[in-house]
């Protein structure tokens, strides 16, 4: 196939999308622009049975444009009040792609405070839903600026979310639902089917090495055999992902819009 | 005939709420949360509240006026704006206590006051620091044979709730004509009494519509008082009347420390809401605040 020009922030959607594949008539829950995209490329072409919604209260047929409406109004096919989420989590018919601002080896993600829990030296958003979605349902992750302030040593400063730590489970039994998938960031994918669930790389962006990644993550990373590249983005892919980011935010998602292709 | 009149003015709530009480503000993040109600209370000397919200500004200015002594809670947000300048200020000084837990357990906390029971099941915490940071949460096996290991979340009963809705009539009867009813029903069945402030109150006949009766998850009987407080939500939503001030947010975000004296001074004391509604634009302004899109 031809080579053709494509972005990160791009490359990064298709690689998100890929999280979805095989969920059926599961409910994507996508945090952030670049999950959005992805969990809606997902949906608008070759996983048409996810449930999303509008992003507000309402789950629709299509996926929704991203940013001003312009006239567009959202196919609604049902409601999705808060409470309603609730009892999906709880039966685990669920994916969701979010973006903690720290993670670890386990796959233990914080987005509530960093630092001192008492007097913390940054305190974020609070643990959200992220103990019980993460006990009762599916997980991926976006991480946009893969470094060894995200990727800590150690665990997160705040265990958010259940992860693949056997320690903190009683009798070492890690939850019989506890389930993540992937972690997609600037410079790689990853997934957790290491020994013992340990995070493992399966693929490196264009122009990005190994070496890079290990530099840029706090904890040992395991790698498969062969690894090759993140699939680029077919042109198919790229005129939907258009379609559904008309007014191109994605061009904002990465400081200057880098292309997916970077000088190695 | 008894009337059940049970209107009172915003400042007759705000009395209500003596120092030590367990308040639940019902909302979500920068959606119908009763703004008009959380001014009136900072302008009263109570204190050493406990505050149980999803949180929006309502427990950012709580805050900030060193009310709260405890805040119960899953995040608080501004959704537009993500992180709460006022929220974040205060938590990361240690003002007050914080009980952190799932958005879950908090709604398996209000079920089980509701409930009148002690707790709920849940695995909702296991494995995570929720359980570290909150050790009166204790876990629990299941008495059947698959003896799993459950998180026993504790109820959390509320001396007072407070929910801002569309439409209410003098008795408590209300309308929430949102897509939405968050867990507002939740926050009215765990607390002793409830009180509703209401864009409108209206005649009881005006619920005498089958469609409209499907969006009436709080029945009167959990209400002890009403408020009118047209634009009481403002600078949240209240779809469909209103959307976000995003902004008004933006401004009072810029208010926490230092700013905030100025911020108080210009929209809560000595202001009442009719002033309140000039100084933010207008009603004709409010009403044109576009609902959020995501």
């Amino acid at each position: 196939m031809e080579d053709q020009d494509f972005s990160l922030a791009e490359l990064c959607i298709v690689a998100g999308a890929e999280c979805f594949r095989d969920e059926g008539e599961t409910m994507v829950t996508v945090i952030g622009l670049v999950p959005r995209l992805a969990g809606s490329l997902a949906k608008a072409t070759f996983s048409p049975g996810l449930l999303m919604t509008d992003g507000e209260y309402f789950l629709v047929s299509e996926p929704v444009p991203v940013g001003k409406r312009d006239g567009y109004k959202p196919k609604v096919e049902g409601i999705m009040n808060y409470e309603r989420v609730f009892d999906i989590v709880n039966r685990g018919r669920r994916h969701c792609l979010i973006s903690p601002v720290q993670v670890d080896r386990f796959g233990q993600m914080n987005i509530s405070a960093i630092g001192d829990y008492a007097n913390p030296k940054a305190s974020l958003l609070g643990a959200r839903g992220y103990p019980g979605n993460t006990i009762n349902n599916r997980n991926s992750m976006f991480i946009p600026n893969h470094s060894r302030r995200s990727f800590v040593d150690g665990e997160v400063d705040m265990v958010c979310s259940a992860g693949y730590n056997r320690d903190r489970y009683p009798s070492r039994k890690i939850g019989k639902y506890v389930c993540l998938v992937r972690i997609i960031t600037n410079l790689c994918v990853m997934d957790f089917l290491g020994k013992n669930h340990a995070v493992r790389l399966i693929s490196l962006h264009p122009g990005i090495s190994i070496e890079e990644v290990r530099d840029s993550t706090g904890f040992d990373l395991e790698v498969i055999e062969n690894i090759g590249e993140t699939p680029a983005p077919t042109s198919d892919q790229l005129k939907t992902i258009n379609a559904l980011d008309p007014h191109n935010l994605r061009a904002s998602v990465f400081k200057d819009n880098p292309a997916g292709r970077r000088p190695a | 005939m008894r009337t059940l009149d049970k209107t009172a003015s915003l400042a007759d709530l705000a009395h209500e709420v003596k120092s030590g009480m367990t308040l639940g503000i019902a909302g979500w993040g920068a959606r119908r949360k009763p703004m008009a109600f959380v001014r009136e209370l900072l302008k009263t000397d109570v204190r050493d509240l406990t505050i149980v919200s999803y949180g929006g500004p309502d427990v950012g200015m709580l805050a900030s006026a060193g009310k709260i002594k405890k805040l119960i809670f899953s995040f608080v947000s501004l959704d537009v704006i993500p992180l709460e300048a006022h929220f974040r200020r205060a938590r990361q000084a240690g003002e007050f206590e914080v009980m952190e837990v799932d958005e879950g357990m908090f709604q398996d906390g209000l079920k089980a006051a509701a409930k009148r029971l002690p707790f709920l099941p849940t695995r909702a915490g296991i494995a995570t620091d929720v359980l570290k940071h909150n050790p009166e949460i204790q876990l629990i096996k299941s008495p059947y044979k698959d003896e799993e290991v459950l998180v026993a979340m504790p109820a959390i009963s509320l001396d007072i709730a407070v929910v801002h809705v569309n439409e209410t009539d003098i008795r408590g009867n209300s309308w929430i004509a949102g897509p939405d009813p968050f867990f507002d029903e939740w926050f009215c069945r765990a607390a002793e009494t409830s009180f509703l402030t209401s864009e409108r109150i209206v005649e009881t006949s005006t619920f005498n519509d089958p469609i409209k009766a499907v969006r009436m998850p709080i029945e009167r009987s959990l209400v002890s008082k009403v408020a009118e407080a047209r634009f009481g939500a403002h600078p949240t939503s209240c779809g469909p009347d209103y959307g976000i001030d995003v902004e008004h947010l933006k401004a009072y975000s810029a208010a926490s420390g230092e700013g905030w004296l100025g911020y108080r001074a210009e929209y809560i004391d000595g202001v009442d809401i009719e002033k309140y509604t000039e100084k933010v634009g207008g009603s004709a302004a409010i009403s044109k605040l576009p609902l959020p899109v995501f």
